[in-house]
């Protein structure tokens, strides 16, 4: 697939003095979904807000479809749809004037029957001459999706597209995501919430502190630093770990009943063959046993902790 | 340039106009219609004429460019300081169009308006007084000038304002009492000759005389130096936007 978005090494200092970004490398492929996950003040969205020329960076260069983004800022933003975190909206205006008015900023001479279909995407068609402020705050949302698309964009950033919307609306959001990049739209979004980068993501990026940590296909990743735990489930209570069993840092939960014992699935040797037969020469008994991968939000928990470990 | 994008902007503040015709229109022109009643009818019929000019018809330019002035200011500072206090800035600045378009939007409409503003209160004075333009096409100069100039310095003081009270602060602290103490209701030449020389460092004085002119040849000052101040206020105001803009100002981190 083809480079969208090439970021090189970007960096962002606020005047303040504090480091939004360290030396940021991503490349972004065009038609993919990606979710660049980190907790608050990570540095998400100066990094999309540098894209979008909203923050000047400090240093390092971003191409978006071959353009500079600072020499050539009207080819690369004519290609962007930004949808910001905070619901922005004048509260005066209706729903129509206000894409229509994204529309234009954007250089695109007015289309009426675009931003009708556009409308009717969004299931706000029947809202179209509604006054924004008289609007649910999950409409409002869909009207900033609505403004960042009026244009035609072929990348669209979404920064923080669910943050406290019900779990409703936050499945309505994210089809409407999948319906996006079905048409060919590159999209890049920002989250806090795991479920959301692992449910609709291609590859997923994780910033701390201003930094990438890492860059990795989503299943690729689950499957690379995951963690998988063996729950063995005994035929007879236990109230202690027989002592053969020690070297395996087992934990006993469930009133003496099972046992769990965490692998690592990128060492070469996990240490079931040897655990299992410690386990035969035991006393134990198996009524039965389950292996479990762990999620994306545990690799990103592991991720930071490590990261702060280090410091 | 991005041509759409500016007349966008345009309408949309054009828009608000006529939204909030009342505050927009109206309340400027009833206030200016109070100022012809209670100092042109009730106490001007019982001041002299100034320099050949009855009382009435000699406050005209001056309560024109007052209005102008505060108007212009007053719709080119909210008009960009609002989008930037909700945030909705976000949009203009991430669309494909350079600084100078947006001031085009913005300036463009906030100028406008006073311009409507100041030809409506133009025809309402001729209700009350005779007028006799001597020179439309220096009047029609200065009124556009005028709008242009403060709509513009309106924009500046609405990039840098951070809050509502300094919206407010120097229309209120420093424009109105220039205004007030530029002319618009006496010729300088009535007060005692030091204050004539403090009054000179006033550059509303300068602005009021020039139109006066325009309409009785009656000046403070020559037309020539009116001109010059005027211009040299508005190359600062450019100077001073221009490097807003480089600098990103209150617009870019």
């Amino acid at each position: 697939m083809k480079t969208i978005i090439a970021i090189n090494n970007l960096s962002k200092q606020y005047a303040s003095g504090h480091q939004a970004l360290k030396k940021i490398n991503l490349e972004i492929k065009s038609g993919e979904i990606i979710a660049l996950l980190g907790p608050n003040g990570a540095g998400k969205t100066t990094l999309i807000s540098v894209i979008c020329g909203l923050v000047s960076p400090s240093s390092g260069s971003v191409h978006v479809n071959g353009f500079n983004i600072i020499k050539d800022y009207r080819e690369t933003r004519a290609l962007i749809g930004l949808v910001p975190q905070e619901l922005t909206l004048s509260a005066f205006e209706s729903v129509w004037n206000t894409l229509n008015f994204s529309r234009g900023l954007f250089g695109k001479k007015p289309n009426k029957a675009y931003i009708e279909q556009l409308l009717k995407d969004l299931s706000l068609f029947d809202k179209k001459d509604t006054e924004l402020r008289l609007l649910s705050g999950g409409m409002k949302r869909r009207v900033l999706i609505g403004k960042a698309l009026s244009h035609e964009p072929r990348i669209l950033f979404l920064d923080e597209p669910t943050a406290g919307v019900d779990v409703e609306l936050r499945k309505d959001m994210w089809n409407i995501v999948r319906r996006l990049r079905d048409t060919g739209v590159t999209i890049i979004l920002t989250t806090h919430y795991i479920e959301e980068a692992e449910e609709i993501a291609d590859r997923v990026g994780i910033i701390s502190d201003g930094e990438l940590l890492l860059v990795e296909e989503k299943h690729a990743l689950m499957q690379k630093l995951g963690k998988k735990q063996l729950v063995l489930e005994l035929r007879d209570a236990i109230d202690h770990i027989p002592e053969s069993l020690n070297a395996y840092a087992l934990t006993l939960s469930d009133e003496g009943y099972k046992l769990t014992y965490r692998y690592d699935t990128r060492s070469d040797r996990t240490g079931i063959t040897t655990l299992m037969k410690a386990i035969n020469a035991s006393s134990l008994t198996l009524k039965d046993l389950q292996t479990q991968q762990s999620s994306l939000e545990d690799i990103f928990i592991d991720l930071i902790s490590s990261k702060e470990n280090l410091k | 340039m991005n041509i759409q994008a500016v007349k966008v902007i345009y309408k949309y503040e054009m828009l608000r106009t006529w939204k909030t015709l009342f505050q927009s229109i109206a309340s400027p022109v009833l206030s200016t219609s109070l100022y012809f009643i209670v100092f042109g009818s009730a106490i001007g019929s019982r001041i002299e004429s100034i320099e050949g000019v009855p009382y009435g018809s000699f406050i005209v330019p001056g309560l024109i460019m007052l209005s102008l002035l505060t108007q212009s200011i007053a719709n080119a500072s909210f008009g960009i300081f609002f989008p930037k206090f909700t945030g909705t800035i976000y949009e203009v600045m991430s669309a494909p169009l350079s600084h100078y378009e947006i001031l085009l939007g913005y300036v463009g409409a906030a100028a406008s308006k006073s311009f409507i503003i100041g030809i409506i209160i133009l025809a309402t004075a001729g209700f009350f007084v005779d007028l006799d333009i001597k020179h439309p096409f220096w009047m029609m100069f200065f009124l556009i000038l005028t709008c242009i100039t403060f709509s513009l310095f309106g924009f500046i003081i609405g990039l840098w304002a951070t809050n509502f009270d300094k919206l407010q602060l120097i229309p209120l602290l420093v424009i109105t009492p220039l205004v007030f103490l530029g002319g618009s209701f006496y010729s300088i030449s009535m007060l005692p000759p030091f204050w004539q020389t403090v009054t000179l460092l006033n550059p509303v004085v300068y602005l009021i005389s020039g139109f006066r002119w325009s309409f009785f040849e009656v000046a403070d000052v020559s037309i020539w130096t009116s001109l010059v101040i005027i211009l040299g206020f508005l190359a600062f105001c450019l100077a001073l936007v221009a490097w807003m803009f480089k600098t990103g100002y209150r617009l870019q981190n």
